[in-house]
């Protein structure tokens, strides 16, 4: 005899519980094997949405950066408005080339991060070394999940006396120098930049400051296909942070004509 | 009090016979006996004041805060017991910080006070726990202008005009009453919110206190924030002076 | 003792709306030798009554290192105090580590204040039996935080726990005002003076039962260049005690240790 009283009054064929005698987590299961996930898990493998070159020098009042307003996608220049310099806090701007969704997922991070700073009210603030740290750790985390945040970032900033520039990547690298560029602008415009800046940083003028960043702009409009003549320029000074309206340089482009691939096709 | 001795007020998950349950009553008690706070909602902002108790010369002024930020647009007060005020203000971040997170956009005063309501209505139902000896007045603008609520430790919440909590609540709401809140300018309410707290505190009972006020909205730029150092001391001189007048 | 109904454990309002447990904690505290803690414009400290259970026991341990510039001095249940100031060590480290910035006081104080609220609200837990004095630096300058097991916080000019410490309170609140303007030597000063009327009768401050707590700018009595948090005690304190004023029969009268309930303060 059978003791047990949830086995009495079954079907003779377990297999096949056609009234539904079983407990849900005893009958027999009839659907797929392997889920979605079965083959394992893919990571971003590369950038979809991307921003090209963010430019950053130190200049007599502070920091300076520039950024185009382009997101290609792919070779397309899918979005030509798009801001990619961003102000955190009152002392901060961080500009981002690479994945821009990435970028915006950075923002959300860094405002929500912001808001806390912001509740606590008690004259404690982040300034730019400190974001930069944090961002610094989050990237390096996310590279060691072999899922890193496809962007190279510029922190620049001014407290307490103090200019700060400073640069970190997808894969959680990170140096400081005074003038950065990311992108194709490090191998373009860099050298520009330490030509005009290296030695001068306390002497340099906003206005000169202005003029060497307009002149990198469009040496890399010429030379860089991911790039547009629409750019914006943030300074970080004692006054704190201030991104300007987009603007462009003036371009010629007559050479170009006999280029092949670019103008008239003659074969 | 009938309640005291029949073994029904022990534990917020027991009714009495008639239906109630003691432990969230005696919760309010613990409300009843600290300074009043109190919140106004006026035309183009929200203006929170809070009279903090003094218990001892040697507190240094202006550092202990009874006003909390839950957000850049959310501020909250509370009366009863601070810790509890605190605990209270982290799950609201949390909650403003989730909604945050899953819309890009600040939450609405009223989706912080439904949340946190539910949340201290929980407190009320098991004998594990026992309920926020706390009332809440929570203030903020959101995208349909000013709005404050004020929450019990029963969990309800209501939307008021102008609220007050704790010791001195009557009175001042009788004052609360008289004003014409609606048209009023947040900088006019700064005054009317100092002039009710030093006018429900009670010199010879209690002992020192400091006035402490928060603001949001059109002069904030939304955001919540200490009423300036320089206006707070007008408004307090204001509130002396009218109460010397009334005396 | 006597007994009532509503404080077997902390999960229970009495009528009032009281919480006789965390009450109850808060008597602990008082049952833990005193420390006394001061703060001028340019430094904070702490003193602390160490006790020995006898001529063969060493002396306990009443301050401990957070961070290099915090430090805490404990008045209760000792090994409460190591649970949280393991877990006050860890929340200055991830502030070092997450943003290489030295974590604010006051955000470390309210840290454990948050934690031992839940002491008080939830059941299966006793409160903290242990109170704590916290000093620190930061960029705001020098702090001195009382953190209490009812799960409270507060900043002050200059505060004291423990056993009878309400006779070294009525001291402070005698010279506070003078606190601000204060040299290191006289700051401590105060605080020994401060310290030796929670003394018994027949006792008095010694190299062995007391310990000082430092940040700010060294004193001339010290080795150290460094400004961060240290701990002073067996011979280093000497100077210091020497510094004092010998309490003699005309000394203005001390109060008398005042009725016990004064710092029971649950509601704010």
């Amino acid at each position: 005899m059978d003791h047990f009283p949830t086995n009495w009054g079954r079907p003779r064929n377990d297999a096949f519980d056609a009234y539904g005698t079983y407990p849900i987590s005893q009958r027999p299961y009839n659907g797929p094997t392997t889920d979605a996930f079965s083959d394992g898990i893919q990571h971003t493998q590369q950038p979809i949405v991307t921003g090209t070159s963010v430019l950053a020098i130190k200049y007599k009042d502070g920091i300076m950066m520039a950024a185009d307003n382009l997101a290609s996608y792919g070779s397309l220049a899918r979005f030509k408005d798009i801001q990619r310099l961003h102000p955190v806090g009152n002392n901060t701007v961080i500009g981002a080339g690479g994945d821009m969704s990435d970028f915006q997922y950075i923002q959300a991070l860094l405002d929500q991060l912001m808001i806390e700073e912001f509740t606590e009210q008690d004259g404690h603030s982040l300034g730019p070394s400190e974001i930069h740290e944090y961002l610094s750790h989050v990237m390096y985390s996310r590279r060691s999940k072999m899922d890193p945040l496809w962007n190279s970032l510029i922190v620049g900033g001014f407290k307490d006396e103090k200019r700060f520039l400073s640069y970190v990547d997808l894969l959680g690298t990170t140096y400081s120098a005074s003038t950065l560029a990311t992108g194709y602008g490090s191998y373009i415009a860099q050298p520009l930049l330490r030509k005009a800046v290296e030695g001068n940083e306390d002497v340099l003028t906003e206005d000169e400051a202005v003029k060497i960043l307009e002149q990198s702009m469009k040496v890399l409009f010429y030379r860089d296909a991911r790039s547009l003549n629409k750019y914006q320029i943030a300074k970080i000074t004692a006054d704190g942070v201030s991104v300007s309206e987009s603007r462009s340089v003036e371009t010629h482009w007559s050479f170009a004509e006999g280029i092949r691939g670019y103008g008239a096709q003659t074969q | 009090m009938t309640s005291i001795g029949t073994g029904y007020d022990l534990s917020a998950s027991t009714y009495s016979p008639d239906g109630r349950i003691f432990q969230v009553e005696y919760a309010n008690k613990a409300v009843e006996n600290s300074g009043t706070a109190i919140g106004l909602r006026v035309k183009d902002g929200i203006i929170l004041a809070v009279e903090k108790l003094v218990h001892s010369k040697l507190l240094i002024p202006e550092a202990n805060r009874r006003i909390q930020t839950l957000d850049r647009h959310l501020g909250l007060a509370t009366a009863g017991l601070l810790a509890d005020g605190r605990q209270l203000a982290d799950k609201a971040r949390d909650e403003s910080a989730n909604f945050r997170d899953s819309f890009r956009s600040p939450a609405p005063v009223k989706y912080i006070a439904d949340r946190l309501g539910s949340y201290v209505q929980v407190y009320t139902l098991y004998s594990s726990v026992r309920p926020f000896g706390i009332s809440t007045i929570i203030g903020g603008v959101d995208q349909d202008g000013p709005s404050l609520f004020v929450i019990e430790p029963s969990g309800v919440f209501f939307g008021y005009h102008g609220a007050a909590v704790g010791k001195g609540r009557q009175l001042a709401k009788t004052e609360l009453e008289k004003l014409k809140l609606s048209e009023l300018s947040m900088r006019q309410a700064v005054f009317e919110a100092a002039r009710i707290i030093y006018l429900v505190h009670d010199d010879s009972k209690e002992k020192t206190f400091e006035l402490e006020m928060s603001w949001i909205g059109d002069e904030t730029n939304g955001l919540h924030v200490p009423v300036p150092k320089d206006l707070l001391a007008e408004a307090e001189q204001r509130a002396k002076a009218e109460l010397e007048d009334f005396e | 003792m006597f007994r009532n109904t509503y404080d077997s454990d902390n999960t229970v309002f009495s009528p009032q709306g009281r919480l006789h447990q965390v009450e109850y904690a808060l008597e602990a505290v008082k049952q833990g030798s005193a420390a006394v803690g001061l703060r001028s414009k340019t430094h904070s400290i702490l003193l602390a009554l160490k006790r020995s259970t006898g001529e063969l026991a060493s002396y306990q341990q009443k301050m401990f290192r957070i961070d290099d510039h915090v430090g805490i001095a404990i008045a209760g249940l000792t090994s409460d105090a190591r649970v949280l100031s393991n877990f006050m060590r860890q929340q200055a480290m991830s502030s070092k580590m997450a943003f290489n910035r030295p974590i604010p006081v006051n955000r470390l104080v309210s840290a454990i204040a948050d934690k031992a609220q839940v002491n008080t609200q939830e059941y299966g837990r006793r409160p903290y039996g242990v109170g704590f004095l916290v000093i620190g630096q930061d960029q705001s300058g020098p702090h001195l935080y009382e953190f209490s097991p009812s799960g409270n916080s507060y900043e002050y000019y200059a505060m004291s726990i423990g056993a009878r410490s309400q006779s070294a309170k009525t001291y402070l609140e005698k010279h506070y005002e003078s606190f601000a303007d204060c040299s290191l030597e006289d700051l401590i000063q105060h605080g020994l003076h401060a310290l030796r009327e929670t003394l018994q009768q027949d006792k008095d401050l010694n190299v062995n039962n007391t310990s000082i707590g430092i940040v700010g700018a060294p004193s001339t009595h010290e080795k150290t260049t460094g400004v961060s948090f240290r701990i002073l005690e067996g011979e280093t304190i000497q100077p210091f005690l020497d510094t004092m004023v010998p309490k003699d029969a005309p000394a203005p009268a001390a109060a008398p240790a005042a009725s016990t309930d004064e710092d029971v303060q649950m509601a704010e």
